[in-house]
């Protein structure tokens, strides 16, 4: 059998070292060895969006990342991004507008608004559908999703302003 | 049944003051969900927890010669290889059969398949590792001989009699049929100016959900008790066949629910892989969790539709519809699904076609045929998508036969709103509908005749845009009707128990589950409302057979209507037996006090008099001071299931506005508009969200999702790459509007929401497809509406 691999990593801001097979990919090591269950896993090949986390600044998804490949590198997940407030009140929005049903999408889904929060804070109702569209969600429709990551960047424009 | 207090105010329960009813509040369960902080099945871990993976048959049909696991049983990190009939020790086959389906046989089903696979992705081994990847290592080195079989794949030919039986015992692969034949229809044809005649496709498809199902299995030989971990909608059926077919008593199994990651009637059922966990729990005396992957989940979660249906409808040229007749074939896989059956879509189907019309003549068959794929049953809109699409796909192409507008066909038809209650050709039994108010406020909403002329214009710029329209009703809050009828028990009652807390809080216990619809937050609504206590101070416990009175789930748009009328029933107990309380304490009379904002008032006028808080304390602590002989009750338990009508059917309409490029065949949905009536409406978000849910949910069966079969019986898009799925970027605004007719059949007068999307979505934008081509004069009547489908429709390919 192949030899674990000792990866040191940042995880929400803590220091992480850990022993992991080469084969294990980051959704699996975050849920299963790191406890960080919020980070969903849903078609294991890249296509749902469930297990969107963001490593080093980017927005990526954790089942087509190895663990090993996140050696030295800083993840947030959703965990992380609640603790700190820092998509508060997209959170607020959502609960607002109940843009979620079963919640399984909802990290992934909240760490894909938020980058697009970030990045296009000007964007458009089309444009948010358009930067959605990586994530699945079965329960709402998504219209509810949209009005809320609307409402929040409507929101940051005005205290920015 | 009103008390004193509410007699002089002249109030119901439903709107006393600062009532929630009607008011759009936030889920209490949100913040968890939010930061990850859920916990679902597939999140669960249990001390000497092992995994199981099963070796599904690559074969749709075949025999199992030999199972060599040898030198699977050698590697790393294996607990155990199990096969069928090594399984078939802990626990018995099924057959999924219903009484009142007359006629309706199958075959016994075991947890894992013995001698012979019958479907692609039917289990024929369990290995159990201590994780997933080394048992799925395992798998690889376990060796099964196979000898194929000649599969039965299309349905259609599937009773011809060069068709191999797939079940011999059973005599041919015909698993039930429905003739109905009311009113007087060839007469009604023969009466007809036009008769207009049509094909109409369903592809397959399936639910989807977003969490894979996924089962942990924790057999406790020191309590002789089973606790079972499950996303279902209904614990109890669960409990129920579990230990049935594990030789328990229903007392030695737990079945909890905790988050569920979608469910739509997927995880309504139980599967022979989560029975087969269940089994190798008690088998392996230690936890075993199950997790489907996405693969497993295409072959095995049920599918469903796949219906053929050839169809006419018989109509007069000033637009009187004279008769509906269809002849429906549907392939459910090699076994009906167990214990709800899969021949409940077709009847479904039977049962509604021409439901919201005047015409009191139909006839109609319905052949539901066994076939080597996966297994279908229940999916969210049970038959109604079909049916809708049948029926307002006949009655728009005789509106374009006969040239009448879409629109005033229906209001021609259309069951009038003062003519209920009444009764439809199948037998069904209408409440209180409202079709014409409902059309009224849909046309009003989508600004119709606006739209018709933007289509003109369009059209003349070779822009083709199409409306469609489809009315449509929902079967909502079943009684025994459904199965307990037939010999399931699969309760139809719901029950919910409420108390005060020595704090002066309240606790809800509720046989409904929450699998994100708002059964948590609609329950604590209504009790907040009626006990005049603030939502926030009503915790609700769900989903646990051990902590919940018994019932049915959430299932079938119920639970509102059931479990939410336990709740009302259950929390105006509590409120007598409060106000009786707060009167042997304040010397009061008890029909001259109220609870309004966590406290017992004076009716008239509203003065303050005792905190709830302080009465739990008096209640709890301190029952020495009240009178002799007076023993407070702040617990309350009260069930329900309505007894008046055996379904409280909803109705509403849809539109869909949608362009088609005639040069790609690409459909683009620019507009959805819904109105529907559910009755009493008790949170108007939830509602509307339920709706929109629904309708994408519907709009991806009818342009995307497909589960293709080839001739061999192999899937070939078992994938979230190959099955597409509706997403954001592809997806309209969707406008919901209601009419509010609320049933009888309890106090709150609420009905169901949650298959009314779905139940018209295919059908509304089949039509608008074909309103768009109308200048092509194509009729296409067949979902996922391809490009591929489109263009051929053209003549383009």
């Amino acid at each position: 059998m192949t030899d674990l691999v000792p990866i040191s990593l940042t995880v929400n801001g803590e220091r992480v070292s850990a022993q992991v097979l080469p084969r294990l990919n980051l959704a699996d090591f975050l849920r299963e060895q790191l406890g960080l269950t919020g980070t969903h896993v849903g078609c294991e090949h890249g296509v749902c969006g469930a297990c969107t986390v963001r490593v080093n600044g980017d927005t990526v998804r954790a089942c087509l990342l190895l663990a090993v490949q996140a050696e030295n590198a800083s993840v947030q997940t959703i965990e992380g991004l609640s603790d700190s407030g820092e998509v508060s009140d997209l959170q607020a929005a959502f609960r607002a507008r109940n843009a979620l049903q079963c919640g399984y999408c909802t990290p992934g889904m909240l760490m894909a608004a938020q980058d697009i929060l970030i990045h296009e804070p000007q964007a458009d109702r089309e444009q948010i559908r358009e930067h959605l569209s990586g994530n699945y969600c079965r329960c709402t429709g998504y219209h509810a999703i949209v009005d809320a990551v609307q409402a929040t960047a409507r929101a940051r424009s005005e205290q920015t302003r | 049944m009103n008390d004193g207090s509410e007699k002089q105010s002249g109030l119901s329960v439903l709107d006393r003051p600062n009532s929630y009813i009607g008011k759009t509040v936030p889920r209490p369960n949100l913040d968890r969900l939010m930061q990850g902080r859920g916990q679902y099945v597939s999140d669960m871990v249990l001390p000497r927890m092992a995994h199981v993976v099963f070796l599904r048959s690559p074969y749709a049909h075949a025999k199992i010669l030999s199972i060599d696991a040898a030198v699977a049983k050698t590697m790393p990190g294996v607990i155990a290889v199990v096969t069928g009939a090594e399984l078939a020790k802990v626990i018995t086959p099924w057959v999924g059969v219903l009484s009142h389906l007359k006629g309706l046989k199958s075959a016994p089903q075991h947890a894992i398949a013995i001698d012979r696979a019958c479907w692609q992705g039917e289990a024929v081994a369990a290995i159990i590792a201590t994780s997933r990847a080394l048992a799925e290592d395992a798998a690889e080195a376990l060796s099964v001989d196979y000898e194929e079989l000649v599969p039965v794949t299309d349905m259609r030919t599937a009773l011809d009699p060069d068709t191999p039986v797939i079940h011999s015992t059973l005599g041919d692969n015909l698993a039930f049929e429905r003739n109905l034949d009311a009113g007087a229809v060839d007469q009604a044809f023969k009466d007809s100016d036009e008769v207009v005649e049509a094909e109409f496709v369903f592809g397959r498809h399936t639910g989807v959900t977003l969490e894979p199902r996924a089962v942990l299995a924790d057999w406790n030989s020191g309590e002789d008790r089973l606790t079972v971990y499950l996303g279902t909608q209904a614990p109890h059926m669960v409990q129920n066949i579990a230990a049935l077919h594990l030789g328990l008593d229903e007392a030695q199994v737990r079945v909890v629910c905790k988050d569920v990651g979608g469910s739509f009637g997927i995880k309504v059922h139980i599967y022979a892989d989560e029975m087969a966990t269940l089994a190798l729990s008690k088998l392996l005396r230690r936890p075993i969790k199950f997790v489907a992957d996405r693969v497993e989940s295409f072959n095995t979660d049920i599918h469903a539709r796949d219906h053929f249906c050839k169809a006419r409808i018989g109509v007069s040229k000033d637009g009187t519809i004279n008769a509906f007749e269809i002849d429906d074939v549907t392939g459910i896989g090699p076994y009906s699904m167990y214990p709800r059956t899969s021949a409940i879509e077709a009847n479904q189907v039977v049962n509604l076609v021409g439901g919201p019309y005047t015409t009191q003549n139909y006839r109609a068959r319905t052949r539901v045929v066994f076939q080597n794929k996966n297994v279908t049953c229940q999916y969210r809109g049970v038959g109604h998508p079909i049916a809708c699409s049948i029926t307002e796909g006949l009655v728009d192409l005789a509106a374009q036969r006969i040239g009448m507008d879409p629109i005033e066909i229906r209001r021609r038809n259309l069951i009038r709103d003062d003519a209920y209650p009444c009764g439809s050709p199948s037998g069904l039994k209408f409440e209180a509908l409202s079709h014409h108010a409902s059309l009224d406020k849909l046309v009003a909403m989508m600004n119709y005749d606006a739209l018709r002329a933007e289509q003109a214009d369009l059209r003349k710029q070779g822009i083709y845009r199409g409306i469609g329209i489809a009315s449509f009703i929902e079967v909502t809050n079943p009684s025994a009707a459904f199965y307990g009828v037939g010999g399931a028990r699969i309760s139809s009652q719901d029950g919910v128990a409420v108390r005060l807390d020595a704090t002066g809080r309240v606790i809800c216990q509720t046989s409904i589950t929450e699998q994100g619809q708002g059964s948590e937050s609609l329950t604590a609504q209504i009790v907040g409302s009626v006990l005049g206590v603030s939502m926030e101070r009503v915790r609700v416990i769900l989903g646990d057979t051990d902590n919940t009175p018994y019932g049915g789930g959430t299932w079938a748009s119920r639970g509102a209507g059931i479990g939410g009328e336990a709740a009302l029933q259950a929390a105006k107990v509590l409120r007598k037996n409060i106000l009786d309380v707060a009167a042997a304490i304040l010397q009061a009379k008890p029909g001259d006090l109220d609870i309004v904002n966590n406290a017992v008032v004076d009716a008239d006028g509203g003065q303050q008099r005792i905190e709830l808080h302080e009465l739990a304390r008096i209640v709890y602590f301190r029952p020495d001071t009240l009178p002799p002989g007076f023993q407070p009750e702040l617990m309350a338990t009260r069930h329900f299931v309505p007894r008046e009508y055996p379904f409280a059917f909803t109705n509403g309409v849809q539109a869909s506005w949608l362009e088609v490029d005639t040069q790609s065949g690409f459909i683009k949905l620019l507009k959805h508009w819904v109105v529907e009536d559910c009755g009493t409406i008790i949170n108007p978000q939830l509602v509307d969200e339920q709706i929109r849910g629904g309708v994408v949910q519907g709009l991806g069966a009818a342009l995307y999702e497909h589960c293709i079969y080839d001739e061999r019986g192999q899937l070939t898009n078992a994938n979230m790459a190959d099955y597409l799925v509706p997403m954001a970027g592809e997806m309209p605004d969707i406008d919901v509007g209601h009419i509010v007719s609320p049933t009888l059949d309890g106090e709150l007068g609420a009905k169901g929401a949650g298959e009314a999307g779905t139940a018209a979505a295919a059908a509304v934008v089949t039509n608008a497809v074909n309103d768009a081509l109308a200048p092509f004069n194509v009729a296409v009547t067949e979902i996922p509406l391809t490009p591929k489908i489109i263009l051929t429709a053209l003549g383009r390919i």
